[in-house]
């Protein structure tokens, strides 16, 4: 069943008793030919794209607790492309190409607004390390605008551009960069696969990995247990638990970042701004609510909620970038368990273990990646090949060193992004 | 989150340096080979539970602390010196 304009004007004239629900709710089947675990934005458009762009429709999505109830439903919505180095740069500029053909591919409203993402520098030298990243966006083919602090101003009037510590010389301006609807963008992408075939099985945790002689042979679940020819991890923050039941251990160190909603305000904020000196960034959903959100809390944690010093840094940024930002007040806050690997970046890989596929490690940025993650990984899962765009993502590059992708230019080791 | 350091006393976590899994401790001979330096510097087995951290006390007593912690809950169980530890 399609959405349209018309439809929505036919359902309210009749009581809008024609709805019906947009997936199935099947049983588990004995066997598929790939078992997605994982019901996220990144397991659902893997199941999606596996179906559309590759014809594959006898697989099932296993999820523990509902479509798109995990850091999906959890996450502050920024869709952009400005990365700088090679491996991200080509992989984010194809996500942002399909965020902008979604809606009509999906046929689904994922309230995807290019309303712009501004980073503002502080000194002559960040300034020039913006300049280098959007010449490397543009040689990307995507688009960026380095702004002076009369340009900047044009756009966020609202900024404390005299601040004494970081007085404000200017930003990178990324048109195309926005923010979309998250829980829409699963849920189209669950519709999606759902109409092409796709089992999606919810409130079915996976408890175990079937290898035998370095194949995969299916997994066990609350359900019981199902057979398949490939399994597929897609369990951003508990991809270490899930690689563990195929004897797996993971770079990758799950960490708590919280993010944060004021009460609803009439339209103040029209971009996504980040403060990057402060570890601070904010746009305003269309409900009303700011949200912003900082850094990690710099610590393992699988609490899903943070600590109050976090808080307390991001409040104080949020003061110092934009002091009208007083009179709101905090509506909740929570934490999300994020898969931090060593460089920052992410991994779309087989694994030693024949038919086991990883698509994990996307540290903070996982939302924006959400079609890219799933088109790359359904090419992988498909073909046995590496997407180009997303060829870097390896699992070997730290041991061997070789191609790792630190944009933060920090150093490979854990506790440094 | 409250640190119990054994110099200074129960101290606020913003006091501390995180720097990741105890398994700094356990730093492999530099003749091991790629395996073990891979395992040493990037695998970790990330528990949903009890962990041991490695803290640096850097606003404190500037002492190497390894803490028993529960990831889920954020309940500090144990700080031991990290020398103690390491002997």
């Amino acid at each position: 069943m399609g959405f349209s304009g018309f439809r929505v004007l036919k359902e309210g004239l009749f009581g809008q008793k024609g709805w019906t629900p947009q997936w199935r709710n099947p049983d588990p089947k004995d066997e598929y030919d790939i078992v997605i675990i994982g019901g996220g934005g990144h397991g659902l458009s893997t199941a999606f794209y596996l179906a559309k762009e590759h014809g594959m429709t006898n697989i099932a999505v296993l999820e523990k607790g509902y479509l798109g109830g995990g850091n999906v439903g959890r996450n502050t919505t920024i869709v952009r492309a400005n990365y700088f180095l090679p491996g991200n740069s080509e992989f984010y500029s194809h996500s942002l190409n399909l965020w902008e053909g979604m809606e009509q591919e999906l046929n689904y409203n994922t309230m995807m607004s290019q309303r712009g993402v501004i980073n503002l520098f502080h000194s002559d030298g960040q300034r020039d390390a913006f300049a280098r990243r959007g010449n490397a966006m543009v040689n990307q083919g995507d688009d960026a605008e380095l702004l002076d602090v009369a340009g900047v101003r044009k756009h966020l009037p609202y900024l404390d551009f005299e601040n004494g510590r970081f007085p404000i010389y200017g930003g990178l301006l990324h048109r195309r960069g926005g923010t979309a609807r998250h829980d829409a963008v699963a849920w189209g992408y669950a519709r999606g696969a759902d109409q092409r075939g796709v089992d999606l099985i919810q409130n079915c945790e996976v408890t175990g990995i079937d290898i035998e002689a370095g194949v995969v042979k299916g997994v066990q679940t609350t359900r019981g247990s199902i057979r398949a020819k490939k399994v597929a991890i897609v369990t951003a923050g508990r991809s270490g638990q899930v690689a563990a039941m195929a004897g797996m251990r993971l770079p990758i160190e799950s960490h708590v970042l919280q993010a944060f909603v004021t009460e609803g305000l009439k339209p103040v904020i029209d971009h996504v701004v980040s403060f990057g000196m402060g570890h601070f960034y904010i746009s305003q959903s269309d409900k009303g609510g700011l949200v912003f959100g900082g850094d990690l809390d710099f610590y393992a944690s699988y609490a899903a909620r943070g600590n109050l010093p976090m808080k307390e840094h991001v409040m104080e940024a949020a003061m110092t970038l934009m002091p009208m930002i007083g009179k709101a007040r905090v509506l909740r806050s929570w934490g999300g368990i994020m898969d931090m690997t060593p460089d920052g970046s992410p991994i779309i890989d087989k694994t030693h273990i024949a038919g086991l596929y990883l698509d994990c490690g996307w540290c903070y940025g996982g939302f924006k990646a959400v079609p890219g993650s799933g088109y790359s990984f359904a090419h992988l899962l498909a073909t046995g090949e590496h997407h180009a765009p997303a060829a870097g993502f390896r699992l070997d590059r730290f041991r061997d060193g070789v191609g790792l992708m630190d944009e933060e230019g920090t150093g490979a080791q854990h506790n440094l992004h | 989150m409250r640190i119990n350091c054994p110099v200074c006393g129960e101290r606020d976590r913003r006091e501390f340096y995180y720097v990741g899994d105890a398994v700094a401790l356990d730093r492999p001979d530099r003749e091991a080979g790629l395996d073990a330096w891979d395992s040493y510097v990037h695998l970790r087995d990330n528990p949903a539970g009890m962990t041991r951290d490695l803290w640096h006390h850097e606003a404190g007593c500037g002492a190497w602390l390894v803490v028993t912690r529960d990831t889920v809950t954020h309940v500090v169980s144990d700080v031991v010196l990290a020398r103690e530890v390491a002997r």
